[in-house]
């Protein structure tokens, strides 16, 4: 199952080195990852997304918790979080084709950001569901490049962090 | 005060009550030694390899519980400490690893003997830091040993580059640490605790599995205490070995693939296992899916990850081993009536080990034509003194020692359990020689290991460390010519040594000095005499060569299926 997990760590040199080895040392997957620092330019929140049965992630959280740079770990599988994620996608846009993709667009609230004769790129956020959809739609009107953020998330109400 | 790197660096091991560094100059750390030059308040041993240092240093660990201190110089320096840092991490040793690196302006530019040691050793220490700035370098210092020896301890690397060790600063060294991101959890959860004791005291086959951890928390005396308390059957692991006196009646001695049939036997019936800082290694359980399938899992690590990383835990404790023991006495003697309820129940378990102790006792046949490796392990517990510290090297012989010495006393075997290095045993016996002038250390090593930092004699010889070193020789790489005969079809591919060795010359040869045995009867006088001389020693023992480790759980198998005798 995929997790949304979020780490706070000390933003300090080599950080995201311990992490990422950490996941591959173990034999991990990363499907994704971002980083940023938070409020607090002390510390930054590397956000991930991870797959494994309920041991493994439970390896995962204690491993992370464990290196000594990681201030908390926070998983957000169990509904407790907001997650977005942004694509960018260029795609083929040629006679009829472009108005079909201006449709798609406007349905999913997605901006054109990028216009050529032949192609249109597009900037679209929402839930990975809702990118994964758009991306459906598109596909098979010629998908030339995508770039994907991977989700961040945030904690519901008083949940997540402070900073 | 005004001061360069190099002597802060100094000064701060001084405040972290070092009194001892092994370690190798070069290039990026020549200032540090200018600095140690006149530096009176720091011992600096020079061994012969950067390896041996960082297990000289992890050797002083193992023995005195403190932090061990190794340096070296950057590039094939800082490389050639890689498998010291390795041996430490797997064990859970505490260490201090100061590596040179080259000037910060440089750091990336392919720069002469610069090597990314941070990233090479990211995996196999506890925590490294770059220090990127002289006025980093206290807290650093304070950080990098407070990391190493605090919650479950292990090596802690700091690269300090050249034109850092140069640049001067105010030295002052913090009085304390705190690392909002590091906070291991030393006291056990008292309901968990009282669970615990709930738990134990309901059993009718309990047994408490020791590990290293319980040597690593100074908690020998808790953990005797409560086991003699309960009267309860006590087995440890290699690293746990000493904890427990193994003397004592219900001490079963170790478990795991070259354990004693009764400790094996007690952990497949057991009802209710208590582990106490130990980690489930594949060595101890044998094959997971069948591993103590009846019993109720307790465990005590102040490792997290340690639980539930590869067997079941019914309920889990995370705490120091000393802490949590403490707190399992006092309920204990909280409940006499219950104690002796438990004492009582456990009665017929401890009369069906006894069963199975004389079944199949730890033991070997006597040869009169050769020497048997177990009686020279016998002859030397013997014959040593009772504080005796004795380290290994990896192999057989480890296995013979383990099995057969006898350990009453924690941090009296050193040993690399998790890694399994070779070369360890002759360089963590001259780390624990320094810590202890005045007590017998012995380091017991095959024909294959000992080559492996035999370099380590003129150290000794160098150091007045008088060192007895003990060398069964079967002329083979004897625990992988073991697996060959029972695996392989007798292929001894690549184990024979072929050719033979002349370990007296050699040892004069470092101006120390060497004996031998070829009879069952000469060893107890060759151990007599090298015990007696006041140098450094060679004892080599011309042991029977196809002997083998027994018993042994085959890889894989199950603990209840040891071949006994093959
Ligand atoms: C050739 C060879 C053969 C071997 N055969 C065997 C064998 O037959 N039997 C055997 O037992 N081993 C054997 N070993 C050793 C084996 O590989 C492991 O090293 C060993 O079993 C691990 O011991 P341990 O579980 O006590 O763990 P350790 O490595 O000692 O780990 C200690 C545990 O305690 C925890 N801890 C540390 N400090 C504290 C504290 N203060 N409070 C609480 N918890 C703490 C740590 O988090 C860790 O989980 C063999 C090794 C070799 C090289
Ligand atoms: C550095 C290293 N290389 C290889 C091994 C694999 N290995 C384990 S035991 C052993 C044989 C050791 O031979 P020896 O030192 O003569 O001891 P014996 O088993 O004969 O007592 C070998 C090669 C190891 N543990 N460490
Ligand atoms: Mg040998």
């Amino acid at each position: 199952m995929k997790h949304t997990i979020s780490v706070l760590v000390e933003n300090e040199f080599g950080v995201l080195a311990r992490v990422s080895s950490l996941f591959s040392g173990r034999g991990f997957n990363i499907d994704s990852l971002s980083v940023a620092p938070t409020n607090d330019e002390t510390i930054s929140r590397i956000t991930l997304e991870t797959r494994g049965d309920e041991q493994i992630l439970e390896q995962i959280n204690k491993q992370l918790n464990k290196l000594i740079d990681v201030i908390k770990v926070i998983d957000f599988t169990d509904g407790s979080g907001v997650e977005r994620e942004m694509a960018l996608v260029k795609v083929t846009a040629e006679d009829e084709s472009r108005a079909e993709v201006l449709r798609i667009v406007d349905i999913f609230r997605a901006k054109i950001i990028d216009v050529t004769p032949r192609s249109y790129t597009i900037e679209a956020t929402g839930s990975p569901v809702k990118i994964n959809a758009i991306l459906e739609l598109l596909r098979p009107l010629g998908l030339k490049e995508l770039v994907r953020t991977g989700p961040v998330a945030i904690g519901r109400g008083s949940k997540g962090w402070k900073g | 005060m005004k001061m360069n790197g190099a002597r802060i660096l100094l000064e701060c091991l001084k405040l972290e009550g070092v009194d001892t560094v092994f370690g190798y100059p070069g290039g990026t750390v020549i200032n540090i030694y200018d600095e140690l030059f006149s530096f009176k308040e720091i011992r600096h041993i020079l061994p012969r390899h950067e390896q041996a240092g960082t297990h000289a240093a992890d050797g002083f660990a193992r023995a005195t519980g403190r932090v061990g201190v190794a340096i070296a110089t950057s590039g094939p320096g800082a490389t050639n400490t890689v498998t010291g840092i390795a041996t430490a991490y797997m064990d859970s040793i505490p260490m201090v690893i100061i590596t040179g690196q080259v000037p910060t302006p440089l750091i990336g530019n392919d720069a002469f003997q610069e090597v990314d040691i941070i990233g090479i050793t990211r995996p196999c220490t506890k925590h490294s830091f770059l220090v990127r700035d002289v006025k980093e370098l206290a807290t650093i210092i304070k950080k990098a040993f407070y990391i190493a020896r605090t919650g479950r301890p292990g090596p802690v690397l700091v690269d300090l580059p050249k034109d850092v060790q140069i640049a001067q600063t105010e030295f002052s060294y913090p009085e304390s640490i705190e690392l909002r991101s590091y906070k291991p959890t030393v006291e056990g959860h008292p309901k968990q605790v009282e669970r615990a004791m709930t738990m134990l005291l309901g059993a009718k086959k309990p047994v408490v599995y020791v590990g290293g951890g319980a040597i690593l928390a100074e908690a020998a005396g808790e953990l005797t205490q409560l086991c003699d308390l309960l009267g309860v059957p006590v087995t440890t692991t290699l690293m746990g070995l000493g904890a427990y006196p193994e003397d004592r009646p219900n001490a079963l001695r170790m478990l795991g693939m070259h354990g004693s049939y009764y400790a094996n036997m007690a952990m497949t019936y057991t009802d209710v296992l208590v582990a106490v800082g130990a980690r489930f290694d594949d060595r101890v359980t044998g094959k997971l899916s069948t591993f103590a399938p009846h019993a109720k899992i307790i465990h005590i690590d102040v490792d997290p990850t340690s639980i539930k990383k590869n067997v079941r835990v019914d309920l889990p404790i995370v705490g120091d081993v000393k802490d949590v023991l403490a707190r399992m006495v006092k309920e204990a003697q909280a409940h006499p009536e219950k104690v002796a309820l438990f004492t009582s129940a456990i009665e017929p378990w401890l009369a069906e080990i006894a069963g199975w102790k004389a079944k199949h006792p730890l033991t070997y046949k006597h040869a009169a034509e050769t020497i048997k490796p177990q009686y020279v392990i016998e002859k030397l517990r013997e014959l040593s003194a009772p504080d005796a510290i004795i380290s290994t090297d990896v192999g057989q012989h480890q296995m013979w020692t383990a099995q057969f010495f006898t350990f009453t006393k924690p941090r009296t075997l050193l040993t690399s359990g998790g890694l399994g290095t070779m070369g360890y045993g002759l360089p963590a016996a001259m780390g624990a020689q320094a810590a202890f002038p005045q007590r017998q250390v012995i380091a017991i090593c095959g024909d294959g290991g000992i080559q492996m930092n035999i370099q380590e004699m003129a150290t000794l010889v160098q150091n007045r460390l008088p060192v007895k070193i003990v060398i069964l020789n079967n002329n083979f790489l004897g625990m992988v010519r073991q697996w060959q005969e029972l695996f392989f079809d007798k292929r001894y591919s690549q184990t024979c040594m072929e050719l033979p060795i002349d370990y007296i010359k050699l040892a004069d040869a470092y101006g120390a000095k060497g004996f031998r045995a070829t009879t069952t009867e000469e060893v107890a006088e060759v151990i007599t005499q090298g015990f007696a001389h006041d140098g450094p020693v060679i004892m080599e023992f011309m042991i029977a060569r196809e002997e083998k480790v027994l018993p042994m759980v085959p890889a894989g198998a199950s603990l209840n299926e040891m071949v006994l005798n093959a």
